[in-house]
C-alpha cells in the first residue's frame, strides 16, 4: 500500500527534527518520505515474528570506568568554538520571560 | 619516479634509510596537491604550515632513532569527519564550517604517534551521507581518472587524494560502504575493519552502530600496515573491542591454497554492469588458479532486504546523533531568531544540506511513537536475519567475493536527483556494516571507458587477516598491479 504523508505528519516530523521547512521543502519532503517508506515497506515481506531485534552485532555489556578526570581544563579553547559567549560561559537566547 | 608515486611503505623505507627526508616528502606532497587541487578538489582544508613544522620534528626523531616505524614521515590525508586538535573539522557541512576541535580522534592520534604527517582534511559527503561526495557543502571532488565523473562517497576526497597521488595514503570512514565504494571508483585499495577494531573516539557520528574508520591506500600492504597502526582498544569508545592480535601485516602472504571462496549468485544478477561483472569474476578465476576453491551460493535475503533495513537504522541513529547540533556550544548559529526554539530550528535548517535533512526527518519519523515498532524494530529484526545469513555463509566459506558497486563511477550530476537510485548503488557494501564484518576493496580492472573497477572481499568478524591474504594473493598475481595508465590526464 502506498504511503501518504499528511501536512500534519510533516509538520510533526519538522518539530521532532528541529527543522524549519519552506512550503516547497515541505512538499519535496513529503514526496521523498513517501517514496522511501514505500521502498522500506519491502521489509514487510519478511516474517520476523520469531526474531529478536538486534541493536549491536556483539553482545556489548555496559562498559564502566572509574569516574576520574583525566583531561585538562580546556575552557578557553572550548569557548572559542562557541557562537556566543560571555564571562567564560555560553550565552543562549532568553528561554522564559 | 616521484616520491608520491611510491606506496606509503616504500616511501617510509626511503625515509628510514635516509635517502629522502620527511620534509622533502611532505613538501612534494603539498606541491603536487596545490598543483592538482584546481581540478580534483580532494581537500576541504590544507594544513600546510603545521605539516611542514611537524615534518622537521619528525625528521629529527627519525634521525635520532626514536621513530623507526614504517609510516614515519609519510604524508597523509584525513577525512574531515575526524577531529583534529586546533585544525578545522567541518564534516563538509556549513553547520561545522568554523569548528576547531579541542582534541584529536584516537585513530589519527595513533598515526601521529607512528610519525605520519597530515597535510590536510579530505572532502566528503556532508556528514558522510551520500555516495558521490556531491553533498559536500564545500564543492564536489572530481575522480582523478576522469574529472567529469564523481569519486564515489562518502570518503571521496580521501580516495581521490590517494588516486591522484597528492598524499601517500588517507583515512576514510565506512557506514554503508563509504570506504569500499569510492576505493572501487578511484582504483585504490581500502579496508573497512570489523566493527570495534578502530576507535570511534573523535569520529563525528553518523550511524554509531555502523561507523568504522579504515585505511585508503595504493595497495594491500599499505592498508595492512596502516590498519596495524590505527587499531587499538580504546576505553574512550565503549564499543571498542579488545582484540587478541593486531598484527595484520603478518597476513601479507601469497597463498590461498584451500581457501574457500563463496560468490553470492544474487549479487551477479540484473543491475550489475557487464564490465564490472567480468572483472570481479576474473578475480575468482585468478584465486582459483592459485588453489582456492570457488562456489556460488544463494544470498537472496541479504540482497533484497539490506538496503531498506540499513536506511531505517542509519537514519534513526543519525536523527539522534545529529540532534547535538543546536547552535549553542560550537558550530554555526543563525543570525536572526525570535526565541530559543526558533534559534534551534533556523540554525539547523540553514546549517544542514538537503540530504542530511532528508535523513534526519526519515529517522525522526521511524523512531516516533506509533511507527517505532513497524519500522525501527522491524529493521533491527531484519538486521538479525541478515547476520544469520552471513553466519551460515561463513560456516561454509572463508571469504565472500563480491563487486564493491554495481557500476563504475557515474558522471557528476547524475545521482542526486533520485535518492533511492543513489541508495541502491550501495547494494553490495551495506549489509557488511549491518553485520559488523570486515571488507576490503582491491582494484581488479578497468571498464570500457577507462574507469577503475574494484572487487570486494568480505570476511567473518575478526577475520581481517583472511581477506588481506586473499586480496594480497590476487594483487601479487600481477593481473592488476598499480595500473600505470594515465590518470585523467593528470600525469
Amino acid at each position: 500500500m502506498a504511503n501518504v504523508i499528511s501536512d500534519e505528519t510533516i509538520e510533526y516530523v519538522g518539530i521532532l527534527s528541529k527543522l524549519e521547512l519552506s512550503p516547497e521543502e515541505k512538499e519535496r519532503a513529503k514526496k521523498d518520505m513517501e517514496d522511501m517508506l514505500n521502498y522500506i515497506d519491502k521489509l514487510n515481506e519478511l516474517d520476523t515474528s520469531d526474531v529478536e531485534p538486534m541493536s549491536h552485532v556483539f553482545s556489548v555489556q555496559n562498559v564502566f570506568r572509574e569516574d576520574v578526570v583525566t583531561n585538562q581544563d580546556d575552557r578557553e579553547n572550548i569557548l572559542a568554538n562557541a557562537p556566543s559567549e560571555q564571562d567564560g560561559a555560553f550565552t543562549v537566547p532568553r528561554t522564559f520571560d | 619516479m616521484s616520491l608520491m608515486g611510491l606506496t606509503a611503505v616504500q616511501l617510509g623505507q626511503k625515509i628510514q634509510s635516509g635517502e629522502v627526508s620527511a620534509v622533502e616528502a611532505v613538501k612534494e606532497s603539498l606541491e603536487r596537491t596545490k598543483a592538482l587541487e584546481g581540478k580534483i578538489h580532494a581537500f576541504v582544508n590544507l594544513d600546510e604550515e603545521n605539516a611542514l613544522k611537524k615534518a622537521e620534528l619528525i625528521q629529527k626523531d627519525i634521525q635520532s632513532g626514536k621513530l623507526t616505524g614504517p609510516l614515519a614521515g609519510v604524508p597523509m590525508a584525513i577525512k574531515d569527519n575526524m577531529c583534529t586538535k586546533g585544525v578545522l573539522t567541518t564534516c563538509s557541512s556549513r553547520i561545522l564550517g568554523n569548528f576547531r576541535p579541542t582534541y584529536t580522534a584516537e585513530a589519527v592520534l595513533n598515526l601521529e604517534k607512528a610519525g605520519a604527517i597530515m597535510t590536510g582534511k579530505a572532502n566528503m559527503d556532508e556528514f558522510a551521507m551520500g555516495s558521490t561526495t556531491e553533498t559536500s557543502a564545500f564543492g564536489v571532488t572530481a575522480n582523478p581518472w576522469n574529472t567529469e565523473h564523481v569519486p564515489g562517497g562518502s570518503s571521496g576526497g580521501s580516495c581521490a587524494a590517494v588516486a591522484a597521488e597528492e598524499v601517500s595514503f588517507a583515512l576514510g570512514s565506512d557506514t554503508g560502504g563509504s570506504i569500499r565504494q569510492p576505493s572501487s571508483f578511484c582504483g585504490v585499495t581500502g579496508i573497512k575493519p570489523t566493527y570495534g577494531t578502530v576507535s570511534r573516539y573523535g569520529l563525528i557520528a553518523y550511524g554509531s552502530s555502523l561507523d568504522q574508520i579504515g585505511p585508503v591506500a595504493k595497495d594491500v600492504t599499505d592498508c595492512a600496515v596502516i590498519l596495524d597502526s590505527i587499531s587499538s582498544h580504546d576505553p574512550k569508545d565503549s564499543t571498542s573491542v579488545r582484540r587478541e592480535s593486531y598484527d595484520f601485516a603478518s597476513a601479507l602472504v601469497d597463498d590461498v591454497k584451500g581457501l574457500k571462496i563463496g560468490i553470492p549468485s544474487d549479487f551477479f544478477g540484473t543491475g550489475l554492469n557487464e564490465d564490472v561483472k567480468n572483472a570481479v569474476l576474473h578475480v575468482a578465476d585468478v584465486l582459483k588458479s592459485k588453489g582456492a576453491e570457488v562456489e556460488l551460493f544463494d544470498f537472496k535475503l541479504v540482497t533484497d532486504y539490506a538496503i531498506p533495513a540499513y536506511y531505517v537504522i542509519a537514519c534513526a541513529e543519525a536523527s539522534s546523533t545529529l540532534s547535538r547540533f543546536d547552535g549553542i556550544t560550537y558550530g554555526y548559529r543563525t543570525e536572526d531568531f525570535t526565541d530559543l526554539h526558533n534559534m534551534y530550528k533556523k540554525t539547523r535548517s540553514e546549517g544542514f544540506g538537503p540530504e542530511v535533512k532528508r535523513r534526519i526527518m526519515l529517522g525522526s519519523f521511524v523512531l516516533s511513537s506509533g511507527y517505532y515498532d513497524a519500522y525501527y524494530l522491524k529493521a533491527l529484526r531484519t538486521k538479525a536475519m541478515i547476520k544469520q545469513e552471513y553466519d551460515k555463509a561463513f560456516a561454509k566459506y572463508d571469504v565472500i567475493l563480491a563487486p564493491a558497486a554495481p557500476t563504475t563511477a557515474p558522471k557528476m550530476g547524475e545521482s542526486l536527483s533520485d535518492p533511492i537510485q543513489m541508495y541502491l548503488s550501495d547494494i553490495y557494501t551495506i549489509s557488511v556494516n549491518l553485520a559488523g564484518l570486515p571488507g576490503i576493496t582491491v582494484p581488479c580492472g578497468m571498464d570500457r571507458n577507462g574507469l577503475p573497477i574494484g572487487a570486494q572481499l568480505i570476511g567473518d568478524c575478526f577475520r581481517e587477516k583472511t581477506i588481506i591474504r586473499a586480496a594480497f594473493a590476487f594483487e601479487q598475481s600481477g593481473e592488476y598491479l598499480h595500473c600505470d595508465l594515465a590518470k585523467g590526464g593528470i600525469r
